[in-house]
């Protein structure tokens, strides 16, 4: 299927932004003034982007502690989310949920979670109500190589296989469950596509650097999951995380010369490019102009989370139903 | 007014609220029961007779019968209430918390803080609890002290058939997720319940089963009775109680606990969980704080031991705090100097 140029410069920016926000977190982490944890997609984006491309507001996603890709990718406003992630309480959890627990539940990002595999039971239950309502909506459960490990995550896709929950699973293989390879902790099958079989799901595999293959595959997903009654499948995408598992990783587990080797060779955004431009599809200037804009979009939302106002100590008591 | 049982208070409550709300929905471990057997579906309808026949009037998008798997079950509450629904799960037993506790604990009981206030999560997580069955260690314990110390869930403890129509129906009717504890020794008791269906009660607020000026009492559960037991006891002779059933821990009527000790002076607490960080010490605690200048005695806690609860029906017996033990805590604060 052929994508409007709209559609894929919007697909290209949509990427970029989630790049650019990642890359500059990275820098002003290392200044200090930024507390608390932070997990970067970058190098992911394909992922988050060919997938929330096909979604309305009416679709839930429920995410990770690697969260910000798919919150930007499901609508997230980017100012929102770095006034978030600086810690004002203009920011679009109030500066109470920070990097790994942002949500807008009106676009239909029902959050990042801080505990791995905590998420897809969530999606469960989603995709139970998307069953329900029977509009054709569906809920995607986003979990990794360390999450496919948690009985959770099993407990998960064995309830939507029997409730026929509208959800689908898609797995993003980076390799890594935080410093451990997915070689070693991914017992027997080597791969998590197949395990999802095992629970009776149709299943799909593509490749999470290539935003089209991950595009043209979630379209079949997804043409699958919205015929009611066909209930959940599960979609195992191989991607490469280009920063540690949390800021600050010195990232020893790596083999020499990988990093620059992904960057190089499995970079979706480089990849993007060379396709559409290859295919004369658009133009480099088309993309330099979407990389120039984005900066500045980034870069302004940085001005603003620097200037945004802090909560004070009465806000730690406001959103709860009683305090003691 | 209609004679029901507290088993049946929790049925009718729900029914209720299902014919009333559509986005109202079950789902737990054989709420529907027979799924998949011979016997087909509602061959059982809940092992504790609390969702027999719903899935009949409400059909399968509803009533929703799960796999063993509470995580899932915990999780899929959580996802059903993001998305505009009005899930009641049901845990079969309190005690496997331990089991599906992240789902409570970290997910559902936070989403409304974490996520800057603009996330309702209007779930419903009922369970079975409490000792008296010889069930033993695993199936018989009190689990408020745990969930009562978590942000964000409002706990209920109801002790009459009347109690449950109204707090259930709070609970459904409420935008914060809410753990109703069902006490299992208690669902084949009669009472009198009101018949208006938008009877409600409201969270926070005490009720008064038991009046006198000389000892304030606090309790709810099974161990109400044993407390309301002892107020009869004593009014024999001349000693007035007031008998506090707290209905829920979680808001909690401080206010009633404190103005009633103003009057009394003298503070008993009955609880069902062990004694460390427990609901009794707690309430102790407060009233030590708050209401120091009216004491006339040091207040009493009567909590089981800090053992799991055993299996043996005088082992049982033995462990659970008695009338025996609630009156000599009483005389014991009454005789203090």
């Amino acid at each position: 299927m052929q994508l409007s140029r709209e559609a894929l410069l919007r697909a290209y920016r949509q990427m970029k932004v989630i790049r650019e926000f990642e890359e500059r977190l990275h820098v002003d982490i290392q200044t200090g003034e930024i507390a608390g944890f932070t997990h970067l997609y970058c190098g992911q984006e394909a992922v988050a982007v060919g997938v929330c491309e096909h979604l309305s507001a009416d679709d839930k996603i429920v995410s990770t502690h690697r969260g910000h890709g798919h919150c930007l990718a499901k609508g997230c406003d980017v100012n929102g989310m770095m006034k978030e992630i600086w810690g004002s309480r203009d920011g679009l959890c109030k500066g109470k949920g920070g990097s790994m627990h942002i949500a807008d539940v009106d676009k239909g990002m029902l959050g990042a979670n801080g505990i791995v595999g905590g998420g897809a039971p969530i999606a469960v239950g989603a995709g139970i109500a998307a069953k329900i309502d029977g509009k054709g909506a569906v809920s995607i459960a986003f979990s990794g190589d360390g999450a496919c490990n948690q009985g959770t995550t099993f407990e998960a896709m064995n309830m939507a296989v029997v409730t026929k929950a509208a959800t689908i699973f898609v797995f993003e293989n980076n390799h890594y469950s935080e410093h451990t390879g997915f070689e070693y902790a991914v017992g027997t099958t080597k791969d998590i596509a197949s395990r999802a079989e095992a629970f009776g799901m149709k299943v799909w595999r593509g490749d999470g650097t290539d935003f089209f293959s991950v595009y043209e595959t979630m379209r079949e997903v997804l043409e699958y999951v919205r015929v009611p009654g066909n209930g959940p499948a599960a979609v195992e995408f191989d991607t490469e995380r280009f920063f540690g598992h949390f800021e600050g990783d010195p990232q020893r587990y790596r083999g020499p010369g990988e990093l620059d080797r992904i960057r190089e060779l499995r970079d979706c955004l480089k990849n993007f490019r060379k396709s559409v431009t290859d295919a004369k599809l658009l133009e480099h200037g088309d993309l330099d102009a979407l990389d120039a804009e984005v900066l500045e979009a980034i870069e302004e939302s940085v001005r603003q989370a620097k200037a945004a106002p802090r909560g004070t100590a009465e806000d730690v008591l406001t959103d709860v139903y009683i305090s003691y | 007014m209609a004679k029901m049982m507290y088993r049946d208070a929790v049925l009718t409550t729900i029914a209720e609220e299902m014919e009333r709300d559509e986005n109202v929905v079950v789902l737990g471990e054989d709420v529907v029961g027979g799924m998949g057997t011979p016997g087909g579906p509602e061959a059982i309808g809940g092992i504790w007779s609390t969702s027999t026949g719903l899935f009949g009037k409400f059909g399968a998008d509803r009533v929703i019968d799960t796999p063993i798997s509470e995580s899932a079950i915990m999780g899929a509450a959580a996802g059903l209430a993001l998305s505009g629904k009005r899930p009641i799960a049901e845990l079969m037993f309190a005690d496997f918390i331990g089991v599906s506790l992240d789902q409570i604990w970290n997910q559902i009981g936070k989403f409304r803080y974490m996520f800057g206030g603009k996330t309702k999560c209007p779930a419903v997580i009922r369970m079975a609890y409490g000792a008296g069955y010889n069930a033993a260690a695993q199936h018989s314990q009190s689990v408020h002290q745990i969930l009562t110390g978590m942000p964000g869930l409002k706990v209920v403890m109801p002790t009459t058939p009347a109690d449950v129509k109204g707090l259930l129906r709070q609970a459904i009717r409420d935008d914060d997720p809410v753990i109703f504890l069902e006490h299992k020794a208690l669902y084949g008791v009669s009472g009198e319940v009101p018949d208006d269906k938008d009877y409600v009660i409201p969270f926070g607020h005490a009720r008064l089963s038991r009046a006198g000026n000389d000892v304030t009492i606090v309790s709810t559960g099974l161990l109400l009775g044993f407390c309301e037991a002892v107020a009869d006891k004593l009014a024999a002779e001349g000693i007035g109680c007031d008998v506090i059933d707290l209905r829920t821990t979680s808001p909690i009527d401080e206010e009633a606990i404190l103005d009633s000790v103003e009057v009394t002076g003298r503070l008993v607490v009955v609880d069902e969980a062990p004694p460390r960080c427990s609901l009794a010490a707690d309430i102790c605690a407060t009233v030590a704080n708050k209401a120091f200048a009216s004491l006339k005695a040091p207040p009493q806690a009567v909590n089981p031991p800090h053992t799991p609860v055993p299996f043996a029906r005088e082992l049982e017996t033995a462990y659970l705090p008695s009338a025996d033990k609630i009156e000599a805590a009483v005389r014991k604060v009454l005789a203090y100097r």
